[in-house]
């Protein structure tokens, strides 16, 4: 007898789901759908506005010149998307082979205490705000040179790569199975060879992957430049001098009362965007060519 | 050339074996021909060139601290534990008291937490329990992409089309059914408090839902299963058996969240108003310590002037460290014996 009071015990159970919670569930599920509207919606409105309010303001004086004086109409940002890429190229040849061989190291070295360490203050160094890692720059680099530079900016962006890079490359690497690295020993290579030239070579897709998410993070980095490479009116490569960056020229025209200056900055912050998005998904392109078969 | 071509077969058969790795690796290097005394050089210096790289993200964490410390030293001086109690900001007089900022930081970073989490948790239950497999890739992907648009561009985004919204319906609207809070008075500028808080919640929400996505990855499904045997509806079933388990995590996602609202700048400053005034007001401008520096340092006369927006720099530093490394431990907590980690660690 028990058996069968327990039966229909669990008999009554099951569809006796009372519209309240019934109704609660329903809410639940509208909810949810509705935090994703929301959630989505800004995304959409962002590049609706960039495209809509910046292509009408791209044209080729926007792409060749620099910026005209106040009220005079015309001029453009050439110098500051130039200015842009310099302070990059050094944020890149600091930042990256550092980045990647601290990744190297807690890959293949880095299983004690020490890579722990290394690990975790990566991570935190990540956590740092921008315009604190400005700071920095100013002090070690603007202080002793007395002025502003593309140096300094490009000495900022690099500290900004190095947590993420490392981190990014260390994951990559320890996909590649280890069976590789023991066929290699077994062939008689070297240590160093085989890490160099199998185990970061499997692992090249996603070590540039990293990189470009890295680079494609410290390219719209506004803060850190505003006191050390500071922006610049006129054409400057020299990389000691003040120089131009396209997300402080969106931030000076943006906060200027000028319309054709407003104009300016949706047309920058298209560019950027563009440049952004268009040198991930380039380099992307040239480096899933035959790579990363061996791991993932 | 020989040689490679000789490898990569052999590679790519082992690949699904997997045998376990370290041990061996280790004993390798050892049996191999030791007695070559260049091998070992090369493989010694190579070592030490890595080390090097590992070295160098510790020496930079320390870079930072002894640079901000060294600069601030003026400050921390001349003001000691009064600077964050003093709402006098008067570079003219040289007198510096940073409460204003610190207010101004915490509130809007509080009031994008109310406005990001639910929307976040939202949005991650809707991808993990109840979303199809068709647009699960697609939704996840342009939540990710929120997270890729530059500050500045949110910034002026947020000038010229957040502001004008919350100027013309949303504060109007706030300010007559609850401006009797005292939280929505006075006239609606658009330009404020409010206008930083929102665009600082859209800034958070990719953060907070990717990690609270994988930490509701990480439940196991047996405890759905499990509440759902017991009569459970899904909504029962997500808030008992996911939400709960998962919440250290999610909290460690919030935090994490509250880590990049406190130390972001540029959208903030081109928003917030940067007036350095402590008020109830949410539609009144405030100032974030974030952008106080960003508007002032480069124009900062004087030597203790300078050295103030450091020590706000330092604080600034510090409490960023601390969210962060709590939000780690406890996000490493609930994610660590999931296989989709096992094999980043």
């Amino acid at each position: 007898m028990p058996n069968k009071a327990h039966a229909v015990d669990i008999g009554d159970r099951i569809p006796a789901v009372g519209w309240f919670r019934r109704l609660k569930d329903h809410l639940a599920t509208l909810g949810a759908v509705a935090a994703v509207i929301i959630v989505l919606a800004p995304l959409v409105a962002i590049f609706v506005y960039l495209v809509y309010k910046g292509v009408g303001s791209i044209n080729w004086a926007f792409l060749t010149q620099t910026p005209k004086p106040v009220g005079e109409p015309g001029g453009g940002m050439a110098n500051a998307i130039v200015g842009s890429m310099v302070i990059l190229l050094i944020a890149s040849a600091m930042g990256v082979p550092v980045g990647i061989g601290a990744g190297i190291y807690l890959a293949e070295y880095g299983q004690g205490k020490f890579g722990k360490v290394i690990r975790f203050t990566a991570d935190v160094l990540n956590g740092v705000p921008s315009i604190v890692i400005g700071i920095v720059a100013y002090a070690i680099v603007v202080l002793r040179q007395k002025h502003f530079s593309a140096l300094a900016g490009g000495v900022a962006l690099a500290i900004m790569m190095v947590p993420t890079i490392s981190r990014t490359t260390e994951e990559m690497l320890l996909l590649v199975p280890g069976s590789v690295r023991e066929a290699a020993y077994g062939l008689g290579i070297a240590r160093w060879r085989t890490t160099l030239s199998i185990t970061l070579r499997t692992a090249t897709s996603g070590v540039i992957t990293g990189v470009m998410l890295a680079f494609a993070r410290v390219a719209g980095e506004t803060a850190p430049l505003l006191f050390t490479a500071f922006g610049n009116q006129f054409w400057n490569l020299n990389v000691n001098q003040p120089t131009a960056a396209l997300p402080l020229q969106i931030f000076t025209y943006a906060i200027s009362p000028f319309d054709e200056w407003h104009r300016q900055a949706w047309a920058g912050a298209l560019i950027l965007i563009i440049l952004i998005v268009g040198s991930v998904a380039a380099l992307r392109v040239v480096s899933s060519r035959g790579m990363m078969k061996g791991a993932g | 050339m020989e040689n490679r071509s000789l490898q990569m077969p052999d590679v790519n058969r082992d690949k699904d074996i997997s045998p376990p790795r370290l041990s061996i690796v280790r004993s390798a290097s050892v049996i191999r021909p030791t007695s070559d005394f260049r091998i070992r050089l090369a493989d010694e210096s190579f070592h030490a060139a890595m080390l090097v790289c590992g070295v160098a993200v510790i020496a930079l964490l320390g870079l930072i601290v002894y640079e901000l410390i060294s600069s601030s030293g003026l400050s921390i001086h001349a003001f000691g534990f009064k600077f964050f109690v003093s709402q006098n900001w008067d570079p003219v007089n040289d007198q510096f008291g940073a409460l204003p900022f610190v207010y101004g930081t915490l509130v809007s970073s509080l009031l994008a937490l109310i406005i990001a989490v639910p929307l976040s948790v939202g949005t991650a239950v809707f991808l993990t329990e109840m979303c199809p497999r068709m647009l699960r890739g697609i939704i996840s992907f342009l939540v990710e992409l929120l997270a890729a648009i530059p500050s500045v561009i949110y910034g002026l985004w947020a000038i010229f089309i957040l502001v004008p919204i919350l100027r013309v319906h949303v504060e109007p609207w706030l300010g007559r059914y609850f401006g009797w809070t005292g939280l929505f008075e006075g006239a609606p500028f658009g330009i404020g408090m409010l206008a930083a808080g929102v665009i600082l919640a859209i800034m958070i929400i990719p953060i907070i839902a990717s990690i609270t996505r994988e930490v509701m990855t990480a439940v196991p499904r047996q405890q759905r299963e499990a509440v759902l045997a017991l009569g459970a509806t899904r909504w029962e079933m997500i808030r008992v058996g996911v939400l709960r388990n998962a919440r250290a995590g999610i909290l460690g996602g919030v935090i994490l969240g509250l880590g990049r609202a406190l130390g972001e700048t540029m959208a903030v400053t081109m928003v917030i108003g940067n007036r350095p005034e402590i008020a109830k007001s949410l539609f009144a401008p405030g100032y974030t310590m974030a952008s106080v520096i960003a508007n002032e340092f480069s124009e900062a006369t004087g030597d203790l002037y300078l050295s103030a927006l450091v020590e706000i720099g330092l604080a600034l530093f510090l409490v960023t460290i601390i969210t962060n490394a709590i939000a780690q431990l406890l996000v490493w907590s609930i994610t660590r014996g999931t296989p989709a980690r096992a094999n980043a660690q």
